[in-house]
């Protein structure tokens, strides 16, 4: 039987990971992550989970040592933020490159200096190119459902691609909701224990790992990249499958809301689409046609999806909780690329940096310029919201 | 109070004339964050046994022990009441303010 709880989205994300029964979870602690792994921890001791709880040095350390685990054919978890995931950075392509479908969560922080705890995804962003499939999620409940997901996209035998299942620092890690555990029983038929040959295994030994020079590198590259083409037919796939098991499922890599109509759409990934989605339902109370879109997989990114969107709406903003300097948000120079030679009109709101909120009168004055924009308004591209005093433009 | 004040005298940056290089400066950080304070823990001394449960337990460390009178640092108490509950003589009761 499924049950309801208060959780807070790092306890949820904690409960994914248990209900899909890892044999090993390797992590080292950080803030904004740290419950989410002493709950892990709590459940080793309590004697509820079976799978080893690894402590370890460092976050080098713990996915050096969730990919060792791995290459024997184990499942695997870890979880870091910003410096942590940082420190991560060499081991993140050495598992990609490898193949190993390690599932991580990234409570996603804004990385020093200044220093600062609190949420923005710079951290996951910076990684961008690791390798992973990587996966933002809107609340506790879909982290929760999006562990169980993952597992079963990654080990797909046709992806075999790690993936990062991304939520937002303190707005989710610590905010507590009422969450649905899903059965056990239930999970267990979705997701099938870990079956792989990508093993260390005494009745067929093999090298794993290995060196490829200029002469094959290229095809090796080849496959990890139909792999995510793979993966984007398989998101849709498995969250359709999920849904029908468990009544929930989310879209695959983008969801629409209210956007049949509209004019001016919002796009975003993570936490601030809930604000998003209830301030599409107040304007479009007063009669404005508004919508929204929430990106979940920003690789494989959503390609054909945005092809299909040029021309749709009259202007498009894209909030970005992170800012790649010199240029402009990733998500936003994601999908302006995607789009490219649309009549859409664009601006990047670069908002909710280190920890700061994006309130509703915040989002609902991006709607408001964003009809300007449609009717004219000349602005500029890349726009800080909620500055303390103007700058520039 | 032996434990220092945060540093009234401290202006945060009104402009971007103001905003120091990369932030390098004492003051950003630290700054009173009781706000959200609905109930205030008032002292009475009478039957205190000094057992320092209250000091132990403040989460905020905002009981100051060094005269001989606690004395409460309202700029960071949280009014959680975890002094008032762990208190065994009950010399702690929580006030709305
Ligand atoms: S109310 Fe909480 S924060 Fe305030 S003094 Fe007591 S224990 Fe400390
Ligand atoms: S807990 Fe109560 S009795 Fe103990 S030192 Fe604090 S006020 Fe006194």
């Amino acid at each position: 039987m499924s049950k309801k709880a208060f959780l807070s989205a790092n306890e949820a994300t904690a409960y994914g990971v248990l209900l899909s029964r890892p044999h090993v979870v390797a992590a080292y602690p950080i803030t904004p992550q740290t419950t989410l792994v002493e709950k892990l921890a709590d459940f080793e001791a309590s004697g509820e989970a079976d799978f080893k709880y690894m402590m370890v040095e460092s976050e080098h350390s713990a996915l050096a040592a969730a990919q060792g685990a791995s290459l024997m054919g184990a499942r695997t978890f870890t979880a870091s933020s910003s410096q942590g995931l940082l420190y991560m950075c060499e081991m993140l392509s050495y598992v990609s490159g490898a193949r190993n479908p390690i599932v991580m969560a990234d409570v996603n922080r804004s990385t020093s200096i200044p220093w600062n705890i609190y949420g923005d995804q710079r951290d996951a962003l910076a990684m961008r190119d690791s390798g992973w499939i990587m996966i933002f999620v809107e609340s506790g409940q879909e982290a929760l459902d999006m562990i169980i997901q993952s597992y079963k996209l990654a080990e797909d035998p046709e992806v075999m691609t790690p993936v990062m299942v991304n939520l937002d620092g303190f707005t989710l890690s610590h905010t507590y909701d009422l969450v649905e555990i899903p059965d056990q029983g239930l999970v267990d038929k979705f997701l099938p224990p870990f079956k792989t040959i990508n093993k260390f295994d005494m009745e067929n030994p093999q090298t794993l790992c290995q060196t490829v020079g200029p002469d094959f590198h290229t095809e090796v590259r080849v496959t990890q990249q139909a792999a995510f083409e793979v993966a984007k037919r398989k998101i849709v796939e498995i969250d359709s499958e999920y849904g029908k098991m468990f009544g929930r499922s989310y879209g695959g890599l983008v969801e629409e809301y209210r956007t049949e109509d509209a004019d001016y759409v919002l796009v975003a990934m993570g936490s601030v689409v809930g604000t998003m989605r209830m301030c599409v339902d107040m304007l479009r109370e007063k009669g404005e046609k508004v919508g929204m879109i929430k990106v979940r997989s920003l690789r494989p990114f959503p390609k054909e999806y945005f092809v299909s969107l040029r021309n749709r709406f009259k202007s498009m903003g894209v909030i970005s909780r992170d800012i790649s300097f010199g240029y402009e948000g990733t998500l936003f120079t994601e999908i302006k690329a995607a789009m490219l030679c649309s009549s859409t009109k664009y601006v990047n709101y670069i908002a909710g940096i280190g920890g700061r909120d994006i309130h509703k009168n915040m989002i609902n004055g991006f709607f408001e310029e964003l009809k300007e924009i449609a009717n004219g308004k000349e602005t500029a591209e890349v726009k800080f919201a909620g500055l303390r005093w103007e700058y520039g433009n | 109070m032996l434990k220092p004040k945060w540093n009234k005298e401290y202006k945060p940056p009104a402009s971007w004339e103001e905003m120091p290089f990369t932030g390098n400066v004492a003051g950003l950080l630290p700054t009173p964050n009781s706000g959200f304070r609905t109930l205030t823990p008032h002292f009475n001394l009478e039957s205190c046994i000094k057992c320092m449960l209250c000091w132990v337990y403040c989460p905020e460390g905002c009981i100051d022990k060094s005269n001989e009178t606690f004395e409460l640092d309202r700029d960071y108490c949280k009014g959680c009441g975890i002094c008032a509950h762990e208190c065994p003589k009950k010399c702690i009761e929580m006030v709305r303010e």
